[in-house]
């Protein structure tokens, strides 16, 4: 690849390079294969030795079963009830946050802003017992505000992600209104969030992914079956599935594809705001 | 002025409260508690270093500690290899390229419990794809979670398969890479080991200490697949065959949520604590002096 023409070393290089590629990719993406297959295999289909990887014919009931066997409508409504203002509530606090941050001079705020990026560091299991006690003591156990409430205060990350994008926003514009007499908390919402809208996105998109997927929260809060989210109601699918006489792998395969569903469609809609999240960390 | 003070800790206070309210007091509220018996429903009694003591002689302690640094010692070098070499496969530039980092780094972003019910599945000796692939090539693959050598492998392979987010980082940092520097050792005479290793490696080095840590914090705190893949039917049964999967948070877990042992539960979580924030600033230490930094150290 240093050269433009082709000698036959760069055509052997660039060969093996495919090579490669098909053979990672065909492990990469056997699993899947797999297992949408799976789902769509009868239960005999399912144990069949060897496996058939094109079911015939396609048992497209499993879905519905996979969403009858458990209230799996009640958990996708649970999971949004969840999600949505966890996503507002993140993307409101952090950015007042990150706009204090960068655009204020005031004493304490690099010492400030140092404690905010040490928090990301820290294992949530030093807290999460002391936590749980004090959303015990608040009453807040089954209910949804211990996953909720807390997202009201801001996250380290995106505080930090918000900030560097607010820096490399030109402040003209802010001065000038200002001058006109402008509030600040006008300034950040009509002038600085709008031109920050690639940062807005990753934060929305990452906060998605964060909520919906957790696991440990409503793990730790929710204990009445009817009020789990999609992630806790396929665990419960499958300590049910795996207790009774035969495993229905099929259904729980394709619960599982439902589950993982929003994910590859926000994933391939959004796919530049998870590259520009995820290589923000290493420059600091 | 004064009043631009006013406003930055305005701005600020979201944060700062919940730091005060989310973070350092129940930070010091963990620290008393792990002086203490506290259990769900006693209130907490002084007990002083007891559960430290208790720690010291606890069995199943050390047991999830071997277990956790096996799994990190196992998962987190082969995790920074096959990231890599993802990497540099996926910066070739060949056509149908964006296809491929697609397809490598789906699975890393997807939900762990939807993958650990898929793994579970694939990991079944009898019928799972793993063990029907090893058949092909005549080997009769283990027992892998029913395992007590292999429960512990079969979790580093599923963590492979995530590999996917950081070779994503690497990426990044590798097309920062000036083609000037690696075209220049090659006139010089370097072959591509040496010219990777000589010019692409230090100059990829902060994404490489980055993902080193973050790896690592992320094996030492491991839970969700070893709770999703070797809870059984009963509550309580995960931890694996001769609880080869107990590790450290799985174990607070246990002990804070289903034993309800909140004062030992704080003391294991300071504990974790410790080791997390020794191993990271050890790796720091170690790679300070060769990671490089364009324009100096920050």
């Amino acid at each position: 690849m240093s050269a433009p023409r082709a000698g036959p070393a760069a055509v052997a290089r660039l060969g093996l390079t495919y090579v490669a590629l098909v053979a990672l990719g065909a492990i990469f993406s056997a699993p899947v294969v797999w297992m949408f297959s799976s789902s769509l295999h009868g239960l005999a289909g399912v144990f069949a030795q060897p496996f058939r990887w094109l079911p015939a014919p396609p048992h497209w009931e499993n879905y519905v079963r996979a969403v009858t066997i458990l209230p799996v409508p009640r958990f996708l409504l649970n999971t949004v009830i969840i999600t949505a203002p966890v996503m507002a509530a993140t993307l409101v606090s952090s950015a007042l946050v990150a706009y204090g941050f960068a655009r204020f001079r005031f004493p304490g705020r690099d010492a400030l802003f140092a404690l905010c990026l040490a928090t990301m560091m820290l294992p949530g299991q030093v807290t999460m017992i002391p936590l749980y006690r004090l959303f015990a003591w608040l009453g807040w156990v089954d209910t949804y505000l211990p996953l909720i409430v807390p997202s009201l205060f801001g996250s380290p990350f995106y505080i930090f992600l918000l900030r560097q994008f607010f820096l490399t926003i030109p402040r003209d514009s802010e001065e000038a209104a200002l001058i006109d007499g402008a509030s600040r908390l006008r300034i950040w919402w009509s002038i600085v969030l709008p031109q920050a809208r690639p940062a807005v996105a990753t934060v929305l998109i990452f906060t998605f992914i964060g909520t919906w997927n957790d696991f440990f929260g409503p793990l730790l809060y929710l204990n009445s079956p009817e009020k789990a989210t999609l992630t806790l109601g396929l665990n419960l699918m499958k300590t049910q599935v795996l207790g009774s006489g035969v495993v229905e792998w099929n259904i729980l395969m394709a619960a599982s594809l439902l589950v993982l569903l929003p994910n590859v469609i926000l994933f391939f809609a959004a796919q530049r705001h998870f590259l520009r999240g995820l290589t923000m960390g290493v420059g600091k | 002025m004064k009043a631009e003070h006013r406003q930055g800790w305005l701005f600020v206070a979201p944060w700062a409260l919940g730091f005060l309210l989310l973070t350092a007091g129940p930070m010091l509220y963990s620290l008393y508690l792990s002086g203490t018996s506290a259990t769900l429903l006693s209130p907490p009694q002084w007990i002083g270093l007891e559960n430290y003591r208790r720690m010291a002689s606890d069995p199943l302690f050390y047991r999830s500690l071997g277990n956790t640094a096996a799994y990190a010692a196992m998962g987190v070098p082969a995790g920074l290899l096959l990231a890599l070499g993802l990497a540099l496969l996926l910066n070739a530039p060949v056509c149908g390229i964006g296809f491929f980092r697609t397809l490598f780094f789906l699975p890393s972003v997807t939900n762990t419990v939807a993958l650990a019910v898929l793994w579970l599945w694939l990991l079944n000796p009898e019928f799972g794809l793993l063990n029907a692939g090893l058949r092909a090539c005549g080997v009769e693959g283990p027992l892998w979670l029913q395992s007590e050598t292999w429960a512990k492998p079969a979790l580093v392979l599923m963590s492979l398969w995530t590999a996917g987010g950081q070779a994503v980082i690497f990426l990044a940092a590798l097309q920062g890479v000036p083609r000037e520097l690696t075209e220049a050792a090659a006139i010089d005479g370097a072959g591509p080991v040496r010219r990777f290793l000589a010019v692409t490696l230090p100059l990829i080095s902060p994404a490489l200490l980055f993902n080193l840590i973050m790896g690592l914090v992320g094996a030492l705190q491991v839970f969700t697949q070893a709770f999703v893949l070797t809870g059984g039917v009963q509550p309580g049964s995960e931890g694996g065959p001769n609880q080869a999967t107990l590790f450290i948070v799985l174990y607070i877990y246990k002990k804070a949520f289903q034993e309800f042992d909140l004062g030992y539960a704080s003391a294991l979580a300071w504990a974790l604590f410790v080791i997390i924030v020794g191993c990271t600033a050890l790796a720091w230490r170690l790679a300070r002096e060769r990671v490089h930094y364009e324009g100096g150290t920050p």
